[in-house]
């Protein structure tokens, strides 16, 4: 049987201890032995920050690309391989700036892959920026006097682009983190996983402490009903978007794969390239 | 009897100028004839003056000439806009709708046809592009039969009765004509064709039909003019195959999602122009260094920024070879013609695999969009090569989890390739420098040893026929260079020049990157000219040319930037200047 330890390799991160995204990788562990498979049919894509190397620490196959881009990369190689589990994953600056364009339509297109977004509300590895997730006020390197803009709240976004699957995690609490991604995998079709990791070294606003203070359980909330949109997007207005659990679920929506007309039944690397002469002859007719 | 006709029809755009264009060429196409078209259009939907001209003769044409036989009018604008295009041998045609004038100077006569009274007798003045096919068959003295098959394949869905009353718009059009020219019918003869069946195509169709030909089956892309028809015939293609199409939120997705594909051992790739191909330039970057293989078309058009979208240009040559930041093998091919279209799509992906390495293909607006006449492709020359492709089988189990060396230092700089879902093959694939297992690696010693085994890769191209050549002198007074869809009026005006007397070689380069030094060094040094012809400002190829062979005293640059294609009697004028 397939164990976590299964999806450990022998790379030590480079994370500064204590940072939230150790507990992120070991969810993920988790969820893919929970999930069942074998680590040669996960794929873990990854964009680029401190959060974009978890790729590289995960024993599966692992993609680290360019910074915001991780998820038209699993896209396309979830659309190569649909046997493949592809989780893509990211900081907030990735996913929330210059990759957003990427999250909005990735929620809208409902391809069947994972996103989670390792959420500091801080750039780390450049050492200290306001990010869009930063709050309003929040004094970093880039923004002495506090930032100007408003927080941007990733929930009420996905909420109203479409999505399938949105849930939220804490990465002190891997019990729940874990059962969230394992939901996520198993979702048919997108799934965005927002999970609070802290910044120990640059965000020193929202620490665990703030976190365990301020954020409420769905699973606490009596008669919660994950599959009402309504409720959902009710629900993270009124609590600020602090709360944790599947927030929204339809497991009734096809996804993209289930609705391209055409798309073969095996998976698309499984193809003969070559066409037949008889098949080519058929083409040529449309010009002649 | 003519040996070519020079054809032109013109109006609004929007108002069924193209499929007057198109219902004619094809007609001609299935007689036998070779043709060449250029259209002239606008970046906007109605209105807005728009031209299809065509070549019409019964061996091989790759270029427009410059001036017109016949041109076809639906409005003053196209006379006063084409009419120093017509000498005293050619003939306007134009719709009595709006009164037409000939302009102060123009030499050639006019005859006025009720193009659209007649159409709208006929039910509707819709059908006045028929008219006009008819009034020039009349010209022509062509068998108004040889429309029958067009108009059934156009009109036939709508039923028996709109067929009929299509093709009574031709014979209708064909009387009036007839009547009007009396003594001079069939004055406008084309010499006959062979009656071969071949391929009426843009150069869009023939890169998209290489691609699907190549095993390709699975396309991201972003629209833009001059590629959106890569795109749009492989979203008509790809679902025969198994295969799908998604039109993308933006280039960056569009280029990210192929490798993200490749990546997972399907041939993919992307198409776009210019200012898709700037916002891809990280991503090109990241297939170079992750060794991940990518097709990316580039249909250039005229730059910078939005520039002429909708014009002939070829300034993104150097974009092509040098936009990404670092260093990073990449290879850049450049059909010239229909045939080389499609079958270096099919070599692109090949290499592409091979080396495991970028690919662009570069293309032109008149190479995309002109449609011309190809002799059918030869399925027994598709081959399909993988390069290192390593089957599941053949590895190894791996002990403690040690990575598979997908980026191993070997002899030709090419690693094993596994692809994810392979048992005992799991190894990091990162835009970071890396290890041969893919590891971030910052050691000075792997630093050299990746670089020199990715730049080292490109020696090892497989790529057949990299230049077009065609010279006949071994001294010669002028050797001409140029890429993309300028091989046409190079081959023209070669053929001039020598029956002037001149000793003209010719070398159409296909294969612009890594240079192929060893094809052109003999043919510069055999030249007392070089002329290097080209749609930029800059003469870029001028430069690589230089860069690569040297010849910098002999190089002249011939260059054109209107939005224009060279026309053969302005090229030569230009060339013969250039050279006193």
């Amino acid at each position: 049987m397939v164990t976590f330890k299964d999806f450990r390799n022998n790379v030590k991160p480079n994370w500064c201890p204590g940072c939230g995204d150790f507990s992120v990788q070991a969810a993920i562990q988790r969820a893919a032995a929970n999930v069942g498979i074998q680590p040669h049919d996960l794929a873990v894509i990854s964009g680029i920050g401190c959060s974009g190397r978890i790729s590289g620490y995960i024993h599966s196959y692992g993609f680290h690309g360019i910074h915001g881009r991780a998820l038209p990369i699993a896209q396309g190689l979830k659309m190569a391989n649909k046997d493949l589990k592809v989780i893509a994953s990211g900081g907030d600056g990735d996913g929330f700036a210059i990759g957003l364009g990427h999250t909005i339509h990735s929620i809208r297109r409902n391809i069947d892959i994972t996103y989670v977004v390792m959420d500091n509300q801080i750039y780390g590895l450049t050492k200290g920026q306001t990010s869009p997730r930063s709050a309003e006020g929040f004094k970093t390197k880039s923004t002495p006097g506090g930032a100007i803009e408003p927080s941007l709240n990733p929930l009420e976004l996905a909420l109203t682009s479409g999505a399938t699957f949105v849930a939220q995690g804490f990465s002190s609490d891997i019990k729940e983190l874990t059962a969230i991604i394992e939901a996520g995998i198993n979702h048919k079709g997108f799934s965005f996983i927002n999970v609070f990791s802290p910044c120990v070294t640059y965000n020193k606003v929202n620490t665990y402490d703030w976190f365990k203070e301020n954020l409420t359980k769905l699973s606490a909330i009596e008669g919660y009903d994950s599959s009402s949109r309504e409720e959902a997007i009710k629900v993270v207005m009124e609590r600020e978007g602090l709360v944790t659990g599947i927030i929204y679920q339809n497991e009734n929506a096809p996804s993209y794969q289930d609705q391209v007309i055409g798309y073969a039944e095996n998976p698309l690397v499984d193809q003969n390239l070559k066409m037949s002469e008889e098949e080519f002859n058929v083409l040529l007719q449309d010009f002649m | 009897m003519l040996q070519q006709l020079s054809w032109k029809v013109g109006g609004q755009q929007g108002e069924g100028i193209e499929s007057t264009g198109e219902i004619f060429s094809t007609a001609m196409n299935r007689l036998g004839y070779f043709l060449y078209g250029y259209r002239h259009f606008s970046s906007r939907i109605k209105g807005g003056h728009t031209n299809n001209k065509i070549c019409v003769r019964p061996t091989q044409v790759r270029t427009i000439p410059d001036d017109l036989d016949i041109l076809v009018a639906f409005d003053q604008e196209t006379i006063e806009v084409n009419y120093k295009e017509l000498t005293s041998k050619s003939i306007i045609l134009a719709d009595s709708k709006f009164s037409p004038i000939v302009p102060e100077g123009c030499l050639a006569p006019m005859y006025i046809v009720p193009f659209t009274e007649i159409a709208a007798e006929l039910g509707t003045s819709l059908m006045k592009n028929m008219v006009a096919i008819g009034a020039t068959s009349a010209l022509l003295n062509l068998d108004q039969a040889v429309f029958q098959g067009v108009v059934d394949e156009i009109f036939g869905k709508k039923g028996r009765e709109v067929v009929e009353k299509n093709m009574q718009a031709i014979q209708q059009g064909f009387n009036q004509m007839a009547e009007q020219l009396g003594d001079r019918l069939g004055e406008w003869e084309l010499v006959p064709a062979d009656g071969k069946h071949r391929l009426f195509m843009i150069g869009n169709d023939a890169i998209a039909m290489g691609a699907l030909s190549a095993g390709v089956r699975f396309m991201a892309a972003y629209p833009i003019t001059p590629a959106s028809e890569i795109m749009e015939y492989m979203i008509k293609k790809l679902p025969l195959f198994g295969g799908a199409v998604i039109q993308t939120e933006d280039e960056i997705a569009a280029a990210t999602m192929a490798i993200g594909s490749n990546y997972g051992g399907v041939r993919a790739f992307t198409a776009s122009a210019g200012p898709g191909l700037s916002l891809m330039m990280e991503a090109i970057g990241l297939s170079g260094m992750t060794e991940q293989p990518l097709v990316i078309v580039d249909t250039q058009r005229g730059g910078p920024s939005t520039g002429l979208p909708t014009k002939q240009e070829q300034s993104d040559l150097m974009q092509m070879i040098y936009g990404t930041h670092g260093e990073i093998p990449k290879v850049v091919i450049a059909p010239s013609t229909g045939e080389e279209a499609f079958f270096d799509t099919i070599q692109a992906f090949n290499i592409a695999e091979e080396l495991q390495c970028p690919v662009i293909i570069l293309s032109d607006l008149q190479l995309s969009l002109g449609k011309q006449t190809v002799e059918p492709f030869d399925y027994s020359k598709i081959e399909i090569r993988r390069g290192k492709l390593v089957q599941n089988e053949e590895i190894p189990v791996a002990e403690d989890k040690s990575y598979f060396k997908r980026f191993e230092v070997t002899e030709d700089g090419i690693s094993p390739r596994v692809l994810p879902g392979t048992e005992h093959a799991i190894h990091h694939v990162t835009g970071v420098e890396h290890d041969e297992t893919g590891k971030p690696s910052e050691s000075a010693t792997n630093r050299i040893a990746q670089m020199d085994k990715r730049l080292g890769k490109l020696k090892h191209i497989n790529f057949n026929e990299p230049v077009y050549v065609n010279a006949p002198y071994e001294e010669a007074d002028i050797l001409f260079v140029g890429f993309n869809s300028t091989r046409g009026v190079l081959e023209e005006l070669q053929q001039t020049l020598i029956d002037q007397g001149m000793k003209v070689n010719h070398a159409h380069i296909r294969l612009i990157h890594p240079f192929p030094v060893e094809q052109v060094l003999p043919l510069v040094a055999g030249a007392k000219k070089v002329m290097v012809v080209e749609n930029n400002a800059t003469g870029q190829l001028a430069n690589i040319l230089k860069m690569n062979v040297g010849g910098h005293g002999k190089v002249i640059n011939v260059t054109k930037y209107d939005g224009t294609p060279f026309l053969p009697l302005q090229l030569e004028k230009q060339v013969k200047e250039l050279l006193n």
